[in-house]
């Protein structure tokens, strides 16, 4: 017995002091003082040095978008740095083409700010807040994705564009010991300032969407920030190919009855939504509905694996072939077009083939990977 | 043990090379002989931390383990010392030559399960080598593992671009390639004796 407490105690003993000497060594070595960023030529921040470019700017309350909260995993978090920090890490180089290089554009992530810079960042960045919410509303609308709705307590209002995303802080529970900050697109409509919705599909062993599915309770206290993404509409006359997948809906939802709502009624709207069975679909009434009140809006949901008994009698298929067999038997193939799209990386890739199949030029696509 | 610190040094680059007769270190040799530029990196890496490491562990095997008698813990005594080294080496780096931490970048933070690293330490304390001998030991093995792995990397730029059978491509050649290595380099190992 005393042979275990003596071992415990001085294995415990050694890692204590060689933690001190890690301490001591942090506090000297990692001290970099103060330094100045300055973002876009015209703002100036005063910040402590030593920590990432990512938290440092977010410690200021400037939030550039991550995905995966500053692991170095999503490549998300870019910013251009136009001061030398040094050669690309070999974590950032999975991350960045060769043009972004020339432009010094860097994952914030990865550089550690140990002096003075100088970053350009998109102009919306330094608008994008924090806010304060209350859950409202936690609803099923298949058996994996979650309706969320919060209500806006600090700032009472957001102003976005209907296709952009907010980034969801998801408070420490269970095993997980840190704040997770996920990305999620507003499925709500610009109009509803004080409230947004999200949509939230359950990944196994996601640490975020496992918090909203299973631990998230009515009424509790959430941040977020944003709103962020280029992911918007263009303001063009081209006819919208919208194509979505899962939880994929929720900006492709804002985007339709946005422009819904606004009176932008002229363009000609298709919306494919892919799933695998009946029991992955949903929305399907709000958005027959609206396909009958607007008659330049049509929705195809097209399921790939129909069960018998569900009695499906829309479109079975792929959502690439149902695709391409509509761009090439029912829509007009001599006007202009734009695409839209959005879910999973997989899915996206090849809906851009099959629209590029289809002469749709790249620059014409936009679309909102899921990272 | 009474062998001359520069014939152990280079025994233990080319005769008793740490990776290629003891196969210590093999993850990270066949993950990351990929790639030339990262193997030197590594390499580079893997030497120093040994080095620093061995000589370290020497201190602590002889002013604090066995004085304590604890030598039943040495294995975890060690290891907590290797991590905490490559801690403490990474900040330095980062601050006093951050040249040389963009070039050893992600690696360093590797080696603290590098298998190699812990096994020249467990022989240094096994055959009671002395502080010289133990310095140029450490720092022989890993300039030999530096070595092996510079070789392989060399040499899986060409097997990477040979007509092999399919089944045989990536790894399954680049094993073939280290048994021969191997071989090559235990030919010798009669010629000095370290042990």
């Amino acid at each position: 017995m005393s042979a275990v407490l003596i071992t415990t105690l001085i294995v415990s003993l050694i890692s204590a002091l060689l933690a001190a000497v890690i301490t001591v060594t942090d506090s000297f070595v990692n001290n970099y003082g103060t330094v100045k960023i300055l973002i876009n030529k015209r703002k100036i921040l005063q910040a402590k040095g030593g920590s990432p470019l990512l938290f440092t700017l977010a410690s200021q309350g400037i939030f550039v978008p991550s995905a995966c909260g500053g692991r170095g995993s999503c490549g998300v978090c870019k910013v251009k740095i136009l001061t030398d920090v040094g050669p690309y890490l070999p974590t950032e180089l999975p991350y960045i083409s060769k043009e972004q290089m020339k432009e010094g554009i860097r994952l914030s992530c990865q550089i550690k700010v140990k002096k003075d810079l100088e970053i350009e960042i998109p102009e919306e960045l330094l608008f994008a807040k924090k806010f304060k919410a209350t859950v409202e509303k936690i609803r099923d609308v298949t058996y994996d994705i979650k309706e969320l709705t919060l209500k806006l307590v600090d700032p009472q209002v957001i102003d976005f564009r209907a296709g952009q995303y907010v980034q969801l802080s998801v408070p420490p529970y269970d095993k997980i010991k840190e704040i997770t900050q996920r990305a999620y697109s507003i499925s709500s409509v610009p109009s509803q300032k004080d409230r947004i919705e999200l949509l939230i599909r359950l990944v196994p062993g996601g640490a975020a969407t496992t918090y909203v599915h299973y631990y998230m309770k009515q009424n509790e206290q959430i941040e977020f920030t944003g709103p962020f993404g280029e992911f918007y509409v263009r303001e063009t006359d081209a006819m919208m190919i919208c194509v979505a997948g899962g939880s994929g809906m929720a900006p492709i939802k804002s985007i339709i009855f946005d422009l819904y709502e606004k009176g932008i009624t002229d363009r000609e709207i298709w919306y494919f939504f892919g799933a695998r069975s009946l029991r992955d679909l949903f929305y399907l009434d709000l958005f027959k509905e609206l396909e009958q009140k607007w008659s330049n809006f049509h929705f195809i949901p097209a399921l790939s694996n129909p069960l018998a008994e569900e009695n499906w009698d829309g479109e079975v298929g792929l959502i690439t072939d149902v695709l391409n067999r509509y761009l090439k038997e029912r829509i007009e193939p001599s006007k202009p077009k734009e695409g839209y799209l959005c879910g999973s990386p997989g899915m996206i890739n090849a809906c851009i083939q099959v629209m590029k199949n289809n002469g749709i030029s790249e620059e014409k696509i936009y679309y909102d990977k899921f990272a | 043990m009474n062998i001359n610190p520069f014939i152990l040094f280079f025994a233990s680059i080319l005769t008793s090379n740490i990776l290629l007769t003891n196969f210590l270190g093999m993850c990270s040799y066949i993950s990351i002989s990929k790639d030339l530029k990262s193997s030197n990196g590594l390499g580079m890496a893997v030497t120093f931390v040994m080095t620093v490491t061995t000589v370290l562990n020497w201190f602590v095997y002889r002013y604090v383990i066995v004085p304590l008698s604890l030598e039943y813990l040495r294995y975890i005594i060690f290891i907590i010392v290797i991590a905490a080294v490559v801690q403490v080496l990474e900040m330095l780096i980062d601050r006093l030559s951050p040249s040389l931490y963009i070039t050893l970048g992600i690696f360093l933070p590797l080696i603290t399960v590098n298998c190699a690293i812990l096994g020249v330490t467990l022989f240094m304390q096994l055959r009671n080598y002395s502080l010289i001998q133990s310095l140029f030991y450490g720092l022989g093995s890993g300039m030999g593992w530096w070595l092996a792995i510079v070789l392989l990397a060399a040499i899986r730029k060409r097997t990477d671009n040979a007509p092999a059978p399919v089944g045989l491509k990536g790894t399954g050649l680049t094993f073939i390639t280290i048994g021969i290595m191997a071989m090559a380099f235990i030919g010798f190992s009669g010629m000095i004796q370290v042990q």
